[in-house]
């Protein structure tokens, strides 16, 4: 271990890399689910 | 497993199976890392840095398990033809992605406090990267094959196959810390024994899996946008030939 190196901007980074991506994740395939569902009914025309 | 083979009976189960999965998958994982983050004490060793551990973990955990549910799928779709294989090997590939890349980023920013580098090219390391490689190629793949079906060529086994193939570096990637000398630690979780001590499992095993709920219930819901498409799609050519 590097003494005198500030680790916390280490863990904080990994800890945005981690939620932000696991959140986009779900946000984007959460967005692509309903509106390919939508298109679905619309096609379907219900 | 071929109850599930009709779309119609998949989406019934799929449909409150999805929020059931995603909203305990999310709290659990949010708060397991809150609790590794925020609450456990320093290593003796690794000092805070060893908090990384509670995201690289289960991500690489995710992004191995990710391919094991392709080349499950794939076999299934091989062997059974089960019409949802398919849909569900596609489906995990963007999530194996995701978790395969973040895995190696979060490995990256704690190996230069640790190691005094970003990278290395050992067994390990390197065997990951292949795997986000092997993801990419299947991901360009699945989309062609898609687009070949569409146009009238008929489903592809290519996909499939590749699926297959690619699993071989499941085990390189498991094993690699064993096999070759690698500045990554050897594994510390093994059946049944654990060399981590429970400050430090509890959270990890939580966390581990929320993340696999959520990754469960992405799957799910790509799942259902690649059915919605196919679903869409059909009918829209049924229309146009009527």
């Amino acid at each position: 271990m590097h003494e005198g190196l500030n680790q916390w901007q280490y863990v904080y980074a990994a800890l945005a890399i981690g939620v932000v991506g696991t959140l986009l994740l779900v946000g984007w395939s959460l967005a692509a689910m309903l509106r390919a569902e939508k298109r679905r009914d619309k096609v379907k025309g219900r | 497993m071929h109850g599930f083979a009709n779309p119609a009976r998949f989406l019934r189960l799929a449909r409150w199976l999805t929020p059931l999965l995603l909203v305990p998958g999310l709290i659990l994982a949010l708060g397991a890392l809150a609790w590794g983050f925020f609450v456990v004490p320093p290593d003796r060793l690794m000092g805070d840095t060893v908090r990384i551990l509670f995201i690289h973990v289960p991500s690489a955990w995710l992004g191995m398990a990710g391919w094991s549910t392709i080349a499950i799928s794939s076999i299934v779709e091989l062997v059974w033809r089960h019409p949802l294989s398919g849909i569900a090997a596609r489906a995990a590939a963007v999530p194996g992605a995701v978790f395969t890349a973040i895995c190696l980023a979060t490995g990256s920013i704690w190996a230069r406090p640790t190691w005094g580098t970003w990278w290395v090219w050992d067994g390990r390391l390197t065997s990951f990267l292949v795997l986000l490689f092997l993801y990419f190629g299947y991901i360009a793949l699945a989309g062609a094959a898609q687009r070949d079906a569409a146009a009238g060529g008929g489903a592809s086994r290519v996909t499939a196959i590749f699926g297959l193939v690619g699993a071989i570096n499941i085990p390189i990637i498991n094993r690699s810390v064993v096999w070759w000398n690698s500045l990554h630690q050897p594994p510390s979780i093994t059946m049944g024994k654990s060399a981590i001590d429970g400050t430090f499992l509890w959270p990890l095993l939580i966390g581990a899996v929320g993340f696999s709920l959520v990754f469960g219930g992405v799957v799910l819901m790509r799942m259902r946008t690649l059915l919605a498409d196919i679903q869409a799609e059909a009918r829209l050519r049924r229309k146009a030939m009527a």
